[in-house]
């Protein structure tokens, strides 16, 4: 009897199921850090260590401000689940090779505290914190954001010979402001500049440049399934779709890979928290970046627009998970009244 | 190779029984054996403190026609009825007995029967009197499945084989060493609905039982391992491509699903009238000395059944009834196998993890093979907000726990879904 008695107070009641997958938050996040790392050392490599020390002020910034401000708030401090190291080095990746030292923990700061954890931390924020970080430094420093770009090794910032002043991007949007806009048109479309950019012997943000380097991490979580094949296939399928039917001068090919399109669809369209958790909602999330992405580029003020594609379909994510509910099993389709 | 319904999740299979062949454990001293061991009404009692019962004997009868008939597995005397632990309700009346050593049967029974001169009514009424419930975990009293109304003409009957459960092998050795008994069953089974097609729907891990049963004739649904394939709507999906109707039945689109331990134990009643007095079940884990596949008496506690498999390894810190996927954990080793235990499993290892905050990564949508959202389901539980959890589909959720398993949050979702059914059960009631 005593040794029955002694079982009982050993056993641990929960609720089934009580077994669990090895997939965790921290363990995902790290994943995808590890994927980032090749376009951080071909960054490296591309802008100097300038490029390396950016990202590490951005993460010390945000993972900084994360401790301090749950420290202060009286929360569980959670930096080790990667997601501050993710945000700041998301948000270096979109900042120019040559802006000032602060600028980079300024915007993680800011994108740590306004955009995640005032809104109750991770899972929480509405908006992508790095790509929040983005816009807030984008309206407060314009001339920092736009203009301290570094010439690449071995290349030039449009990636065309001779020209070096402005990115492929800006080189599209304003060809006059640089030449004969004729003559940057057919070049910018050439096959030499367009392996430059795919390879990333370009200017650009310090993490976009790289299609090449971008994808092999990008795909490697596709493939792991930490990142969802709808939202990539649904941005770039819809891009590249309104790329060849709409009227811009440049190529299909050369409007994927300049700019900050894959590091997008990739890495930012497909955050977890802030992206649609139904099936058909996460197509709607990524078509719609597709959509938003060409025409600020092609119509819109800013050469790229990437960023803000996102972000504008971040705050849309709460009203597609409503409209596009998953179909129950067994359920039968009703004329008329709704729930 | 059928495998459609959407979702599903591939967890690691760990059936290290599936070669130990079935092991008859001998009588237990005392069985406890609770007069509610199936879904509906509990049986009512219909012995005392007192009596002497012998194997077989009824000692509850059925109350109204969802419920099922309670019999003495041991022979022995009545020495109370009295409240006990239970594996699935937590605690219930039961009839304990104890053991006189012999193995006399009670009288009531008759000997072989002509099962082919009997009409289908003699034959439901067998099954109901011999107390058989659903053997693959649910217990729903077979009779009342063997009686669609007549409005609904049922043309497959399947037997289900799959055993998704990892860890579990009872239905495995069940249908490697019955073959011939299940495949009997399952055709009075089929006479008595009068059902076009007998399927017999097997994972393709159990490849022996495939051959066995592709060898004797009948038709073998071939189906991909992938949990929850036996979950019934998803296998009458996965086979006959019908789905089964929010809040029905699977009579609905005219099918009905029976377990091969169900067919098995229904032919012995059949056969010889033995009412259901023991089963098979699988013990494993790391947590007892021997994994093995058991055929046990109805009301024998985990505690002798550890002791048959050469007791605890160190410190048993959970014990699981059933698979891990949908088991229930007890809370203490005197509870009794009942009709519906599929398997014990004991683990040292106590297997808790803080619960994070939902990063809203989908899995859960994805791995769903009910088409809920778990995620929108959980919160509005947590906020008490039960009416936004009931039209998101609460009520529809099989508790099969794949959203649980992949939620990388380590979010206990099957729980809250479970408190959310019933806080709105419970206001319907009022």
């Amino acid at each position: 009897m005593e040794k029955v008695q002694k079982v009982n107070e050993m056993l641990v009641v929960s609720a089934s199921p009580h077994i669990r997958s090895k997939h965790k938050t921290s363990s995902a996040m790290r994943l995808v850090i590890i994927a980032l790392l090749p376009a951080l050392i071909f960054a490296t490599y591309l802008f100097g260590l300038r490029a390396l020390l950016i990202a590490l002020i951005s993460i010390m910034a945000a993972v900084g401000s994360e401790a301090l401000l749950q420290r202060m708030l009286g929360r569980k401090i959670t930096i080790t689940d990667g997601s501050a190291i993710l945000t700041g080095l998301l948000l270096a990746f979109n900042l120019p090779p040559g802006v000032p030292w602060w600028l980079p923990a300024v915007g993680s700061a800011f994108a740590i505290i306004f955009a995640k954890q005032l809104f109750g931390g991770l899972g929480y924020n509405f908006i992508n914190p790095a790509l929040a970080g983005r816009a807030f430094l984008m309206a407060s420093w314009p001339s920092l954001m736009t203009k301290e770009w570094l010439a690449p090794v071995g290349g030039t910032l449009s990636g065309i010979d001779g020209i070096s002043a402005a990115t492929p991007l800006s080189l599209l949007k304003n060809p006059a402001n640089y030449g004969n806009p004729e003559i940057i048109i057919r070049q910018l479309n050439d096959f030499d500049t367009i392996r430059n950019i795919f390879f990333g012997k370009i200017g650009g943000c310090i993490g976009e440049t790289s299609a090449f380097f971008l994808l092999i991490g990008g795909l490697a979580l596709l493939f792991l399934r930490i990142i969802d094949y709808r939202i990539v296939v649904g941005y770039l399928g819809s891009f590249a779709l309104l790329a060849w039917l709409l009227p811009t001068q440049g190529s299909v090919v050369f409007h994927l890979f300049a700019g900050g399109l894959v590091l997008g669809a990739f890495f930012m369209a497909t955050d977890w928290v802030t992206s649609p958790v139904t099936k058909k909602g996460r197509w709607i999330f990524g078509i719609g970046c597709g959509v938003i992405t060409i025409i600020i580029r092609i119509w819109g003020g800013y050469p790229e627009g990437v960023s803000y594609s996102i972000l504008l379909m971040n705050v849309f994510t709460p009203v597609i998970d409503r409209l596009t509910k998953e179909r129950i099993f067994g359920e039968v389709k009703k004329k008329g009244v709704k729930k | 190779m059928f495998s459609k319904f959407s979702g599903g999740v591939h967890p690691a299979e760990q059936k290290n029984t599936e070669n130990c062949a079935i092991e008859i454990m001998p009588v237990p001293k005392r069985v406890y054996i609770p007069f509610s061991q199936h879904t509906g009404k509990p049986a009512k009692p219909s012995v005392k403190k007192g009596d002497e019962v012998r194997i077989g004997t009824k000692i509850g009868e059925a109350d109204g026609f969802i419920s099922a008939s309670v019999h003495a597995s041991i022979s022995g005397k009545v020495i109370d009825i009295a409240e006990h632990p239970h594996p699935v309700i937590g605690s219930s009346l039961c009839c304990i007995i104890e053991s006189n050593d012999s193995e006399d049967w009670s009288s009531d029974l008759e000997g072989d029967q002509d099962i082919g001169k009997m009409s289908s009514a003699q034959l439901v009424e067998i099954v109901k009197e011999a107390g058989i419930v659903g053997l693959g975990g649910a217990a729903f009293p077979t009779h009342v499945k063997l009686s669609p109304p007549k409005d609904k003409k049922i043309d497959s009957l399947i037997i289900n084989g799959c055993e998704c459960e990892p860890m579990l092998t009872a239905d495995h050795r069940l249908m490697l060493e019955y073959t011939a008994a299940i495949i009997e069953g399952a055709q009075v089974f089929q006479q008595i609905l009068n059902a076009q097609n007998l399927i017999f729907a097997i994972e393709d891990n159990k490849k022996d039982a495939i051959a066995l049963f592709q060898k004797e004739g009948v038709r073998v649904a071939r189906l991909k391992t992938k949990y929850p394939q036996g979950a019934e709507k998803q296998l009458i999906k996965a086979i006959v491509r019908r789905e089964v109707p929010r809040g029905g039945l699977p009579m609905d689109v005219g099918c009905v699903v029976h377990n091969v331990g169900t067919c098995y134990a229904a032919l012995l009643a059949f056969k010889f009238r033995k009412p259901l007095i023991d089963r098979v079940v699988t013990i494993a884990g790391d947590g007892v000395k021997e994994n093995k596949n058991v055929l046990v008496r109805i009301g024998t506690p985990v505690s002798d059944i550890v002791d048959y498999c050469g007791g605890y390894v160190e410190r048993p810190m959970r014990i699981i009834f059933g698979g891990p996927m949908m088991g229930i954990a007890q809370y203490a080793d005197s509870v009794p196998v009942i009709k519906g235990t599929s398997g014990i499993l004991v683990w040292q290892d106590a297997r808790t993890i803080e619960e994070g905050p939902c990063v809203r990564c989908a899995g859960c949508v994805d791995a769903c093979p009910m088409g809920l959202m778990p995620t929108e389901i959980c919160s509005n539980v947590k906020n008490r907000n039960f009416d936004a959890a009931e039209a998101y589909g609460v009520l529809d959720c099989i508790e099969c726990g794949c959203c649980a398993y992949v939620c990388p949050a380590a979010i206990p979702l099957v729980h809250y879904f479970k408190y959310g059914k019933n806080e709105i059960w419970r206001k319907s009631k009022k």
